[in-house]
């Protein structure tokens, strides 16, 4: 079907809100091409389960397209206008099943060399978009915190090797209560600053106690859902004729409660965070094993997805490599950790978080910290810490914050 | 953070131009093209004798942990040993789909293949075996393939009509040999790691694959003695150098390829598992080249190509997750080197020009002689 032949009856099947809201801008979006019009259909279906400023970004962009005259809008769609698509692509339910669509427009267009293209033709447009929509800047300086190598009691090789460039580079960090300060950082700034999912703490092992204004997510708490996720893909992999993309569209089309996430895996019935948490398993590779990865990985999303203004990520050690199978076969047993090795994960995986801030609008006023849990190394980045340089003084963790 | 250039090519010469004062400030060799005519640094082996081993640095490895300088600490073997020996080529194009599979396929075929990744199926176009072996009248055990997993069985030959099965290599999967040798017990877990990009894949075998009773007719290898060097393996990998060295040891193939995927376990997000799986993999290329000098059949006659089969996101591209996996299509993922040595290759160069992934399998067709008729590269001169 192509994007002209659209009717607002077809979106019957869209969560309530997600249906308003297609049935509303229909006309539109019947005049954009079909390379282009399912991502943006797979970013409305999910309305009723986005972050307030996903929200606003799609209604914004709704608004933005319907306002642009007929000259504008082949001048900002020529280059989607130019991908060829496959009949099967074109045949495709993609009204319905957008997501699953833009998975094989992908495959599609690597396979037709078109990948170049479409990029080109995306980025176009993203940097068209955001100059009519300019970014909001955050109501307060965002600020990121990392803890990594939970577990480690020595380790010789030099860390923050990708964040000391950045930032001031302590050796001489008060470690005594460092955690709880920086809890109560995240927890004073929700409290002054009240903004929807705009306070996060991620902890990558069982969370500490935590204020109940901060949006938490940890590994420790989404055990039953991980142990559900892997005892559904080990049957369904047995299964004749299952191969890897068939699993992957399985996983795409999992609700909440296909692994227990009825409510938030924290106890409140937040559909928000639980579908969040459950894309964070059945979207990512290595969440669902490695403890490192799960810290890194939510981490991004929140950071791409609800934008908080603080986040604290608090790595810590992932199970010992062991085959795949025997990886997602793992039941609640104790595994075997590897503290070392999650230390150097976790390392990276910070300057990751520090990536992904930085993204985000306000780069220029936000601060990152990253420590060595229970040790007196630390990096400071932010307005006021000189880039490359090193302090040897010894320093109390609220100064990071002050 | 601004870049540098959105511009692609811009961006890949740029890498390689990066790669290329890196190794030179590093190793201390020269830039290749003052080199290129002159006859004195030329000498070719005679082409009867002549082999080639190909080995694919995979699955994705990104210069940041290799060649630039913050990288060069996994790779001492290479800087060190290899490179001053090498012809290094900086700027190696992939344009074709950054699957392993696939893109391995296209490596061997010199046309980028366009099948499904994950299937189970043969290469379209003729690979580098066949026209080896058609083309020279080579006897089945003169190419052979050790590959990583199960994916890769079809490697060997492709289903084109005027080549297609007889025609191709032998295909050796190390890990499915120790599967089948290990049913009666033992823990080879450790070895058996498969497909780390879709961990729950596996699938069914078929082609020309290797079977388990011939190890003893071929590689003169008991399954006990099989099964106890195994233990004393640590990755896959080694597992399938291990069987290389024992392939050239007792059937000495003119062409041998064989496909490194350890490093592949970075699709699961753990940085420090992905550096371990580059450290070995230069460990283990280093050992190659040092059996290759020790066996009488390949010593002073072989020529050795390292090519990774294409590199990783860049930590800079919002579309990805850095080392994680290679799915942008961004410069850094299409943008890797290749590693020349041995025979009728120039020491010590550094060549910066563009080439093409492509171009491997008519460079191997001029290196033994035959003609690589249907594949989209073009020889690499400098190596023919």
């Amino acid at each position: 079907m192509q994007p002209i032949e659209l009717k607002a009856e077809q979106f019957s099947n869209y969560p309530p809100e997600a249906r308003k809201l297609a049935e509303h801008y229909t006309a539109t979006l019947a005049q954009l091409p079909p390379s282009f019009v399912p991502s943006l259909l797979r970013e409305v279906i999910e309305y009723d389960y986005k972050f307030p400023v996903e929200r606003k970004a799609v209604e914004k962009e709704l608004e933005t397209i319907t306002a642009l005259s007929p000259a504008d809008r082949t001048e900002w769609f020529n280059g989607f206008a130019q991908i060829k698509l496959s009949q099967q692509l074109v045949a495709y339910d993609w009204v319905n099943s957008p997501g699953q669509f833009v998975e094989q427009l992908s495959a599609h267009l690597w396979a037709t060399h078109q990948l170049d293209a479409f990029r080109a033709a995306a980025t176009s447009y993203a940097n068209r978009l955001a100059k009519v929509n300019p970014p909001e800047p955050p109501p307060i300086p965002r600020l990121g915190i990392a803890t990594i190598g939970q577990g480690v009691t020595t380790y010789n090789d030099p860390l923050f090797r990708k964040l000391r460039p950045h930032g001031v580079h302590f050796t001489q960090v008060k470690s005594d209560n460092a955690l709880d300060t920086m809890l109560n950082v995240v927890a004073e700034r929700a409290k002054s600053h009240p903004v929807p999912y705009g306070h996060w703490y991620i902890d990558g092992g069982a969370e500490a106690k935590y204020d109940p204004a901060i949006t938490c997510v940890s590994y420790h708490a989404l055990e039953p859902a991980r142990a559900a996720l892997t005892s559904k893909m080990r049957s369904e992999i047995e299964r004749p004729g299952m191969g890897p993309e068939a699993l992957r569209t399985l996983m795409a089309r999992m609700k909440p409660e296909d692994i227990g996430l009825r409510t938030s895996a924290n106890g409140n019935s937040d559909p928000v965070i639980t579908r969040f948490q459950l894309k964070v398993l059945t979207e990512a590779s290595g969440t669902q094993i490695f403890a490192t990865t799960f810290a890194q990985w939510t981490a991004r999303e929140a950071l791409r997805r609800a934008q908080p203004v603080t986040l604290l990520v608090r790595f810590a050690p992932r199970q010992k490599q062991k085959p795949m199978n025997e990886m997602i076969s793992a039941s609640a047993n104790s595994p075997e950790l590897d503290p070392v090795g999650s230390l150097v994960d976790a390392d990276f995986g910070s300057y990751y978080n520090y990536l992904n801030q930085q993204r985000l609008p306000g780069a220029d006023q936000s601060s990152f910290v990253s420590w060595f849990e229970g040790h007196n190394e630390a990096v400071a980045i932010g307005p006021k810490w000189a880039p490359g340089t090193q302090s040897n003084v010894p320093t109390d963790p609220k100064q990071f914050f002050a | 953070m601004s870049r540098i250039s959105t511009n692609p090519l811009e961006l890949a010469r740029q890498f390689a131009l990066s790669r290329r004062d890196f190794i030179r400030s590093a190793a201390g060799v020269a830039l290749g093209s003052s080199l290129l005519q002159s006859p004195i640094a030329f000498a070719a082996a005679a082409m009867k004798k002549r082999k080639v081993v190909v080995i694919t640095f995979g699955g994705g490895a990104r210069d940041q942990e290799t060649f630039a300088p913050e990288g060069q600490e996994n790779i001492p073997h290479m800087m060190k040993e290899m490179i001053p020996q090498a012809s290094f080529f900086t700027q190696v194009v992939n344009r074709g789909i950054l699957g392993h599979y696939v893109a391995t396929a296209s490596l061997a075929t010199g046309t980028y293949e366009t099948f499904n990744n994950f299937a189970a199926v043969p290469p379209n176009n003729p690979t580098v075996f066949e026209y080896f072996r058609k083309d020279l009248k080579r006897p089945p055990n003169d190419a052979w393939v050790v590959a990583p997993s199960n994916g890769f069985n079809r490697i060997g030959e492709s289903n084109n009509r005027a080549y297609g099965p007889g025609t191709g290599a032998r295909v050796i999967l190390p890990k499915h040999l120790l599967t089948a040798a290990a049913s009666g017990g033992g823990d080879y877990s450790h070895l058996l790691r498969d497909n780390y990009e879709t961990p729950f894949y596996t699938p069914e075998l078929g082609g020309n694959e290797f079977e388990l009773q011939q190890l003893g007719n071929l590689l003169k290898l008991s399954v006990d003695d099989f099964k106890s060097h195994a233990l004393t393996l640590s990755s896959p990998d080694e597992l399938s150098v291990y069987i290389a060295r024992r392939l050239m040891r007792e059937v000495s193939p003119s062409l041998l390829w064989i496909t490194m995927h350890d490093i592949d376990i970075a699709h699961a997000g753990a940085y420090s598992l992905y550096v371990d799986g580059i450290r070995r993999t230069d460990r283990l290329c280093s050992e190659l080249w040092k059996a290759i000098q020790s066996e009488p059949e390949y010593a002073g006659n072989t020529t050795m190509l390292i090519l990774p089969d294409f590199g990783r996101d860049a930590d800079d591209d919002a579309g990805g997750n850095g080392f994680q996996h290679h799915r942008t299509g961004d410069a850094l993922s299409r943008t890797t080197w290749m590693l020349a040595m041995g025979a009728g290759v120039r020491e010590g160069v550094i060549y910066d020009r563009p080439m093409d992934s492509t171009d491997l399998v008519p460079t191997i067709g001029s290196m033994l002689g035959f003609q690589a008729s249907l594949s989209q590269g073009k020889p690499i001169v400098e190596l023919t």
